[in-house]
């Protein structure tokens, strides 16, 4: 985990649990009570409970995935992040403010400056064109009529929409839509972007282009995101971190890698079976200790992907050499230690 | 499920056989065929003593309400009858083309120059101009009601029983009490209207806001809306063409409470034209009067219908902006009231460009009832020989030589009872029970008619049927409902209300079906029957009162016409949808096992398509008791005559008392056939 100063958004302890007046079971200290027997006694009273217990620590500026099954509390810990829901019990810090704390005019103004939603069905508006769907936000903070129309302008450019500005929601395909959706979600430049499954409505075609797309924009922008999707593949080839849930609690957070190389359990690593690891795994994280050697050998840098690596493994070239930035070499790769990485489950 | 299989056939059987006993031996015993009047409660009497307390107190009010009221009414009034006709048409039909484009706007404008031209322009309008000033009344106050209902499941709840009785309990029952509160005079009609009116429109918002998909809500929040925002730029808008259908039926319905509330009288409308050609037995001016009410239908029903379309964001017609119409809007307005006065007929159509074929048209029904009377009489008398008159009397009271030619004697009694018992054992020998209790009832309903059984029996054996098909609310709810209508002193008119009722549903559903079925296999027949279920639904009930008295004259077979027109179309619609609905693979699996075309037809597609057209059904029921009560202006008795009688004398108790009978009797109808169809489902 990046350090502790670094975080943007987390919490701490939350629960959302759905039935009858919940918060009765919830009259302990904050961290005070037995975790795994209020979830047991939670679910034999009959109450659902969404989610349960969940730590989550967000970097500025990273790409956080949450991933898991359907039903597995997914929405659920997004919604409670941005307080659409509301938790049961437990902290959402945000910028050092528990979110919880805030009143009714507090969070109207926390989500105007500093939260964008993208949802799986878009959530457009159907009454008004593409402008002003996109504008919306801006409209609901009292900016001009020109300014606001002026600025989503820009984000449909960014989002290469242009030129279909007069167009109304029903007029565009998923693929379009979407994009208006998360040039919405980006007119009032968010410090924080949440993204419920955004691109699971749409076919794997325009799905693998508009991930492609997200990556650039992220490049430009640099937000913080939490990115909800039951996708493992979009998970990993999007993912700073992933958090795996199941049944509402987390099962495991950690880089792509990290959970791809050491999956904490049986459930995480039915995930990572389908996997086409080689496209995951960086050359650095399964490397073998620098042997002192000198030669005529590759060389590939840390984060290379095995993919890259194995091709380099031709004609009598039996090592790979693994140089950082600064030129020094830190490690190297044998066919031998790669396929044992890409078969350790056959172990 | 297991202990009901079990006791159930006994309880029956021993129904069964309490209710022969009590039929034959209580033949003779008086408090056992009429409720006796001791257990009976003056409910009448109470209300109109609550009523007149409340009127005593609060009169004040609601003639302060009918003060406010009346100038906004006779402004609206006022100023569209001295508005020159060809400025209005022109208007209307340019509303209409901003609408729906050139068809509606031609549409508009042929039959307002009907109106134009046939010279009741003056009636049309005054009528119109009610209509007019009920809409926005009547949708504020939905919307405000179904916006509350949506907010709160307190006020929802409160809201759906409200709108399910308004929906069942004859507009004329709560006319009375208005006119006791708000007194006499076109006020009456307006409130009455706005009251009729309002119901579809809290319906539609209730379910257009509930409809907004929850993304859209929560999109709302994350772009930062406060509560007020969301709820005007998201969740309305969204769904505004929800609300919009709402405002077509709310139209729909004020314009026909407009009509029926002309039966109170007291200025010159449309309705009470109608209503008063028709008492005179001038068809001709009556048909001639209702063509006006059915162009104002059609015109009201096209524009808003047109409007709702527009706001779908899918719709390629979109008319002008606001400012740009508004300035056509008042540039026509101009215009062509400049031109009405330089040409006076563009102002006042005059009377000598009338053309008003009323004395042709008499002439023509009489030439039609001269050469088809003795047939239209034929129809009538056999249908009032062989079908109203056993259903309503029984074998024993209307089988007599001049009519059946022959006389009930005991030997063809016997005959008609061993066939019955006979048939009954051999059903209970197949082990169908339930055909083996209900041939003997069925048979004793026709032998002693709906008036001729004891109330006793009615009061075990419906709460049973209840029982049996929808478990113990519905039958709690249809015990209470029979109790109301003894103890209220209105079980005979209520009997023969249901008579009348049972009559015309059975002729729907056998008509309507079989016209049903047609459709379903005949595109060009669905073509044909379409356009008119169409009218006769959009048209106000009263009109076609008035073919149905040109042929029938008055009495119970012309009011059971009516009742067969109004309340046939749900049971057409349903039974073609139900059957085109069904899958084809189905139909092919049944081809491919080797069904013959009858039995693909009987035992696949019908089975298939049951739930849908039991749908059907329950509408027609409905539709019928509906009408029921507009039917008792051209001669019922019952329940809806009772509400009409109890109009004319103002009396409320009275009025109020058999319009919760009407509604009690649909809601049981309602629920019973409701649980069948859950069962059916299942
Ligand atoms: N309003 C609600 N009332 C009751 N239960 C709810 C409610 N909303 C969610 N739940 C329950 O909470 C659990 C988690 O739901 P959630 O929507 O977070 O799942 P998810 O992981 O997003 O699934 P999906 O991939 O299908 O979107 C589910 O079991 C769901 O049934
Ligand atoms: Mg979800």
């Amino acid at each position: 985990m990046p350090p502790a100063d670094n975080i943007k958004l987390s919490c701490e302890g939350l629960w959302k649990v759905y039935g009858d007046n919940p918060g009765q079971h919830f009259t302990g200290e904050f961290g005070s009570f037995d975790v795994g027997r209020t979830f047991q006694q939670l679910r034999d009273d009959g109450y659902i409970v969404a989610c349960g217990d969940v730590k989550i620590d967000i970097p500025a500026g990273s790409i956080f995935i949450i991933m898991g099954l359907s039903g597995s509390g997914k929405s659920t810990v997004l919604r409670c992040l941005s307080r659409l829901v509301e938790p049961t019990f437990g902290k959402v810090i945000l910028d050092g403010l528990d979110l919880l704390d805030q009143g009714p005019k507090e969070m109207i103004e926390i989500r105007r400056h500093k939260m964008g939603m993208v949802f799986q069905n878009f959530g457009l508006l159907p009454h008004l064109d593409v402008l002003k769907n996109v504008a919306f936000p801006l409209k609901a903070q009292g900016i001009s009529k020109n300014e606001r129309l002026g600025r989503a302008k820009e984000m449909i450019d960014l989002v290469g929409l242009e030129g279909r500005e007069t167009s109304y929601p029903h007029q565009l395909s998923g693929g379009q839509q979407q994009r208006v959706g998360i040039a919405r979600s980006l007119a009032a430049e968010p410090e924080v972007w949440f993204l419920d499954e955004p691109f699971s409505a749409l076919d794997p075609l325009i799905r693998t282009q508009m991930q492609d797309e997200f990556l650039r924009l992220q490049t430009q922008l640099h937000k913080t995101i939490v990115f909800v999707t039951h996708d493992f593949l979009e998970a990993l080839r999007l993912a700073d971190h992933i958090c795996i849930m199941k049944d509402g609690q987390v099962v495991q957070i950690g880089t792509p890698s990290e959970i791809v190389l050491a999956p904490a359990n049986d459930y995480v690593e039915k995930f990572t079976g389908e996997v086409p690891l080689w496209k995951i795994i960086e050359a650095h994280s399964i490397m073998d200790p620098p042997d002192g050697k000198v030669g005529d050998r590759p060389s590939v840098k840390p984060e290379a992907l095995l993919e890259e690596v194995m091709q380099l493994f031709e004609g009598d070239t039996e090592e790979v050499e693994i140089v950082n930035d600064a030129g020094e070499c830190c490690g190297v790769l044998t066919p031998v230690s790669i396929i044992r990485a890409l078969y350790r489950d056959e172990k | 499920m297991f202990s009901e299989k079990n006791y159930l056939p006994f309880i029956w059987g021993g129904l069964l056989l309490f209710s022969t006993i009590l039929m034959v031996f209580g033949n003779n015993t008086k408090w056992l065929l009429v409720f006796p009047e001791t257990l009976q409660i003056p409910i009448a009497d109470y209300l109109d003593a609550i009523m007149l307390v409340f009127v005593n107190l609060f009169r004040w009010l609601f003639r302060f309400i009918s003060f406010v009221l009346d100038w906004p009414m006779r402004g609206v009034q006022e100023l569209l009858s001295w508005l020159p006709w060809f400025t209005f048409a022109s208007l209307a039909t340019f509303i209409a083309w901003q609408g729906g484009g050139r068809n509606t706007a031609i549409l508009t404008l042929i039959l307002l120059l009907y109106i134009v031209i046939v010279g009741y322009w003056y009636e049309g309008i005054n009528s119109l101009s009610l209509v007019v000033i009920c809409i926005p009344l009547a949708v504020i106050i939905g919307f405000v009601l179904g916006v509350l209902g949506y907010r709160s499941p307190k006020a929802n709840a409160f809201l759906q029983v409200m709108l399910d009785f308004m929906q069942t309990i004859p507009a004329f029952a709560y006319l009375i009490p208005i006119l006791l509160l708000f007194g006499f005079g076109p006020v009456v009609g307006l409130i009455a209207s706005v009251i009729f009116a309002a119901p579809p429109m809290v319906r539609n918002t209730i379910l257009g806001l509930s409809r907004v998909p929850p993304e859209v809500r929560e999109s709302g929040t994350m772009s930062g809306c406060t509560p007020r925002q969301r709820f005007w730029w998201v969740e309305v808008p969204t769904a505004f063409p929800q609300m919009l259908v709402g405002v077509n039926q709310t139209t729909m319905a004020a314009l026909s409470m407009v009509i029926v509330a002309a039966i109170i009288g007291g200025f010159e409308d449309i309705g009470w034209e109608v209503l008063g050609r028709l008492r005179k037995a001038q068809f001709g001016q009556s048909v001639l009067a209702g063509m006006v009410i059915v162009c104002l239908a059609i015109i009201l029903d096209r524009i808003t219908l047109a409007y709702a379309k527009r706001q779908l964001p899918t719709e390629s017609h979109s008319g002008f902006r606001l400012k740009q119409f508004l300035m056509w809007f008042v540039g026509i307005a101009l215009v062509t009231y400049i031109l009405s006065l330089i040409i006076d007929p563009l102002r006042i159509w005059p009377e000598y460009l009338e053309f008003y074929p009323a004395d042709g048209m008499n002439e023509l029904v009489r030439i039609i009832i001269t050469n088809y009377g003795e047939f239209l009489e034929g129809v009538k008398n056999n249908m009032q020989y062989f079908i109203l008159l056993p259903v309503k009397l029984g074998f024993t009271r209307s089988i007599y030589p001049i009519t059946w030619g022959f006389e009930l004697t005991p030997t063809i009694i016997g005959l008609y009872w061993t066939i019955i018992i006979a048939g009954s054992i051999l059903a209970f020998v197949k082990k169908n029970w339930k055909l083996g209790v209900a041939i003997p009832f069925l048979a004793g309903l026709l032998y002693f008619g709906i008036t001729g059984i004891s109330w006793v029996v009615y009061l075990t054996v419906l709460p049973l049927f209840a029982y049996s098909i929808g478990g113990i609310r519905v039958a709690i709810f249809v015990t209470g409902s029979l109790l109301f209508l003894m103890v209220a002193g209105i079980w005979v008119p209520a009997l023969i209300s249901i008579y009348l009722c049972s009559v015309a549903v059975a002729i729907c559903l056998i008509l309507g079906g079989l016209i049903g079925m047609w459709a379903s296999t005949s595109d060009r027949v669905s073509a044909i029957v379409r356009p008119i279920n169409d009218t006769l639904q959009t048209l106000p009930q009263f009109v076609l009162l008035i073919p149905a008295v040109m042929f029938f004259r008055i009495g119970e077979f012309t009011a059971l016409m009516a009742i067969v027109a109004y309340a046939i179309v749900p049971m057409i619609r349903y039974t073609e949808q139900g059957l085109r609905n069904v899958s084809p693979t189905a139909v092919e699996a049944g081809i491919t096992s080797g069904c013959t075309p009858s039995q693909i037809f009987w035992q696949i597609k019908l089975k298939l398509a049951l739930p849908q057209i039991l749908v059907g059904v329950n509408q027609t029921t409905l539709f019928g008791l509906n009408m029921l009560v507009i039917a008792a202006l051209v001669g019922t008795t019952g329940l809806g005559q009772q509400i009409y009688l109890a109009l004319s004398k103002v009396d409320a108790g009275a009025g109020i008392v058999a319009g919760i009978g009407m509604a009690l009797i649909a809601m049981s109808a309602d629920r019973m056939m409701q649980a069948y169809i859950k069962a059916t489902k299942k």
